[in-house]
């Protein structure tokens, strides 16, 4: 047998994805696309709130959504039907969270010219935060019947969101959700996030979201 | 919660420094791993051995796991404490403004090969 010898490595694993996810923000403002990572739990309405929002600004901008999921193409077969953007699904091979690799591949797939490109993250409040996709802003859609504490039980989620949707606001009267509180929980977090209320079943306050993305694609370009 | 993402990546890259430095097979492997990472060691070591056993250059590696503690900064008082007893919070003067030193890491450090 031969002698065993030690090779040094020393690289950082969570590193090597960040110098990835910088290296596609570049490739992004090169190419003016606006790249917007939605991240939130399961069930808490992101392609409803996508569908609608997307609706408002198809005729202004180019738009692409990729549907992160573990399986099925269910989401991407929504966001096609309802709004006639461009979508593709990604799986995951049953991985919890998608790394700046896989966004960068989704992205080559969709191979046309966008103005933003909306990256549906895998339902979950966990490990999609610790991973940056190279995405320009992250933000995260926190649902009404989920309730007010989940900035306090999922820190790293609301510390890299630049904006919380708190969705579901016409179901409230049936929840103990108080929104002051979860405003500070999110603050004490975050100091510079921004926080606005939607309802993606009732319309209210997608304007709003879809007024803050107009600038942010407007200030990527610039 | 991600180990077998990051088990994956972490065989794709040891198994490609392998192959550069044209070895037979890889002993062990020795990360280096902070203990608020967010990775688990248990289910590190499970998901790496499942997932090595599918690797011809890598059936049985040992995975071994250094430690890195965690340490908090307080910019207010100059005091570094423990992340995982004290966290956000500064011990000595309860200063928030405060902000982690170490503890985060994940490195591949080295590897055994022959």
């Amino acid at each position: 047998m031969d002698t065993v010898r030690v090779i040094e490595v020393k690289q950082s694993v969570f590193a090597n994805n960040d110098k990835r996810a910088n290296l596609l923000r570049d490739e992004l403002k090169a190419k003016k696309t606006y790249l917007l990572n939605v991240m939130s739990s399961p069930g808490s309405g992101k392609t409803t709130t996508l569908v609608k929002t997307i609706n408002m600004l198809k005729n202004e901008m180019r738009i692409a959504v990729m549907e992160a999921d573990i399986d099925s193409d269910k989401d991407a077969k929504t966001v096609v039907r309802e709004t006639g953007v461009d979508s593709i699904q990604l799986h995951t091979g049953g991985m919890c969270h998608l790394d700046a690799e896989m966004t960068r591949q989704g992205i080559a797939e969709l191979a046309k010219d966008y103005d933003l490109i909306i990256l549906e993250n895998v339902g979950n409040l966990v490990c999609p935060a610790e991973f940056d996709t190279g995405a320009c802003k992250s933000i995260n859609i926190l649902s009404v019947p989920e309730g007010d504490d989940k900035p306090l039980k999922y820190p790293l989620m609301y510390q890299v969101s630049s904006l919380v949707l708190i969705n579901k606001i016409d179901v409230k009267p049936y929840f103990d959700f108080d929104s002051e509180k979860c405003k500070e929980y999110i603050a004490r977090r975050n100091p510079h996030c921004q926080v606005l209320e939607i309802s993606a079943k009732t319309g209210e306050g997608i304007e709003e979201f879809a007024n803050w993305l107009r600038d942010e694609v407007k200030n990527w370009k610039e | 919660m991600h180990e077998l993402g990051v088990v994956f990546y972490v065989i794709d890259e040891c198994e490609k420094i392998a192959k550069e430095n044209k070895v037979n097979h890889v002993n062990s492997v020795t990360i280096q791993l902070g203990t608020v990472s967010g990775v688990v060691d248990n289910y590190l070591v499970d998901c790496w051995n499942w997932a090595v056993s599918k690797r011809e250059l890598m059936t049985n590696c040992q995975l071994k796991i250094e430690k890195i503690e965690a340490i908090t900064h307080c910019e207010d008082c100059g005091n570094d404490y423990n992340t995982i007893i004290y966290k956000k919070v500064c011990p000595k003067c309860n200063s928030t403004n405060t902000y982690l030193l170490q503890g985060n890491e994940f490195y591949i450090k080295e590897m055994e090969a022959y």
